[in-house]
């Protein structure tokens, strides 16, 4: 059931311990730093995360990996030269880490979504990352085979939500969106703007309401250069 | 200098390319109408070099065809980056989607050209640019291995040689590999390699002989010949 709530604390509040959170954005461009910031003060420990990296800087998701609450990151990009936080788990052993080439995760995630069992991709065929994985030739290819991930939560930023849970996103800012919010059972959308039933065109909706369970209405657009502005 | 098709025989000049005469010749070889990706590093400087004429799409994986260039002053927007998490501008007719199509514009095959950076390419074109495998050294793969399987053509833009003097050009990659037999090209200060199932062709050269290639590098070395 999809309901509107006041505050990102309200809308955080059910992540239990040792849950599986999906957490939009690449880079800082869709990552729902209120949300995140709730996350962290609620307290929700033993987390496995999915995003495309492990944090940037001294926010966000880094903080959440810095304050010990993250067991295990599953990305495709985790040192980067602000990672600094990851880096200091990962090399004390506090944090395990799944690399998945970054169009795997988008289809394991996108098979999640699509009640999909697995599929084979040529995509790391012969590498240290295909390393015990089942592999065929298929269509003239070795492929291999990879499963979806499944999570309990997703949190997820767009531009703007309608009465319904529809979704719209703004520029580069869609990049996890749409098939987290499919993956997970529970979806958890902040957005800039809540339209009435019927304010956004049905032909642009990006993100059926039906993968939405939860929308909090944050101030601006979320984007870093507003929050500095 | 002058730029060479693929079926011409061995070109040669007098002295090595720079890096951005390295880029104005990849940017050159695209083919009019081509949607093609550019890797973070050294591939990003092709962008300078292509033409209004050619008439080229830019692919950016964090989901965007239709790049432009990198934005400045009020045109940056947190909203719309690079692959490489450098703000950047849309051009006309760009469009915007969710990462796993982004993906599928790889995977499934539609890209014309991805230029990457490499560490090292073996003979049949294998291509090591993701990890160095040291001890110690946290793990980053990004599209890497998305993009090396998906695109059409894998062209590579590196130096020949690494600071030690090795050939980066080798029988067999020792770096952990991308991908397997995908790139098609090689573009260094050194010379135009072309990779494949029956090993090294060598296009161009640039202030060296083939001859003098060969003693650098530890595979057999074939003149590209007129078709």
């Amino acid at each position: 059931m999809l309901t509107f709530v006041d505050s990102v604390q309200e809308a955080v509040a059910g992540i239990k311990d040792g849950s599986t959170v999906m957490i939009g954005g690449f880079g800082n461009a869709g990552q729902p730093f209120e949300l995140i910031d709730a996350l962290l003060e609620c307290g929700a420990t033993d987390l496995t995360v999915v995003n495309n990296n492990a944090g940037q800087g001294d926010q966000g998701l880094a903080l959440l990996i810095k304050e010990g609450r993250v067991k295990k990151m599953i990305c495709s990009f985790p040192r980067q030269s602000d990672s600094w936080h990851f880096d200091a788990k990962y090399k004390a052993g506090e944090i395990e880490l799944e690399l998945v080439p970054q169009g795997n995760l988008a289809e394991r995630i996108r098979a999640a979504g699509a009640g999909i069992g697995g599929f084979f991709t040529p995509t790391g065929y012969g590498t240290m990352l295909a390393e015990g994985k089942e592999t065929r030739f298929l269509d003239g290819k070795w492929q291999v085979f990879e499963t979806p991930i499944h999570a309990d939560v997703a949190l997820i930023k767009a531009l703007k939500a309608d009465g319904k849970g529809n979704l719209v996103y703004r520029k580069t800012a869609r990049n996890f969106g749409p098939i987290m919010a499919a993956a997970a059972r529970h979806t958890i959308v902040q957005v800039s703007e809540i339209v009435p039933v019927g304010g956004l065109d049905p032909e642009n909706v990006v993100t059926p309401g039906i993968y939405v369970n939860s929308i909090v209405k944050v101030a601006g657009n979320g984007s870093t250069a507003e929050k500095a502005a | 200098m002058t730029i060479q098709s693929n079926e011409k025989s061995l070109q040669t000049s007098e002295t090595p390319l720079g890096r951005d005469d390295l880029a104005r010749l990849v940017a050159k070889d695209i083919a009019p109408g081509s949607f093609v990706n550019l890797g973070i590093g050294q591939p990003t400087l092709v962008s300078n070099y292509l033409t209004e004429e050619q008439n080229i799409t830019l692919h950016t994986e964090n989901g965007m065809l239709g790049m432009g260039p990198e934005a400045t002053g009020e045109e940056i927007d947190e909203d719309l980056i690079n692959a490489g998490k450098i703000p950047v501008t849309e051009l006309p007719g760009a469009s915007y989607f969710h990462h796993a199509d982004s993906f599928a514009i790889m995977r499934g095959g539609h890209l014309d050209i991805c230029v990457l950076g490499a560490f090292q390419v073996s003979a049949t074109g294998d291509l090591a640019n993701w990890h160095t495998g040291a001890p110690g050294a946290i793990p980053a793969v990004g599209g890497a291995m998305d993009l090396a399987t998906g695109a059409k053509d894998v062209f590579v833009m590196m130096t020949l040689l690494t600071r030690e003097g090795a050939s980066k050009i080798v029988d067999a990659c020792t770096y952990p590999v991308t991908g397997v037999g995908c790139v098609t090209r090689v573009y260094t200060d050194k010379g135009v390699f072309l990779t494949g199932p029956d090993g090294v062709t060598v296009r161009e050269t640039f202030g060296c002989t083939l001859d003098e290639l060969q003693e650098l590098i530890p595979v057999p070395l074939r003149a590209a010949t007129a078709a």
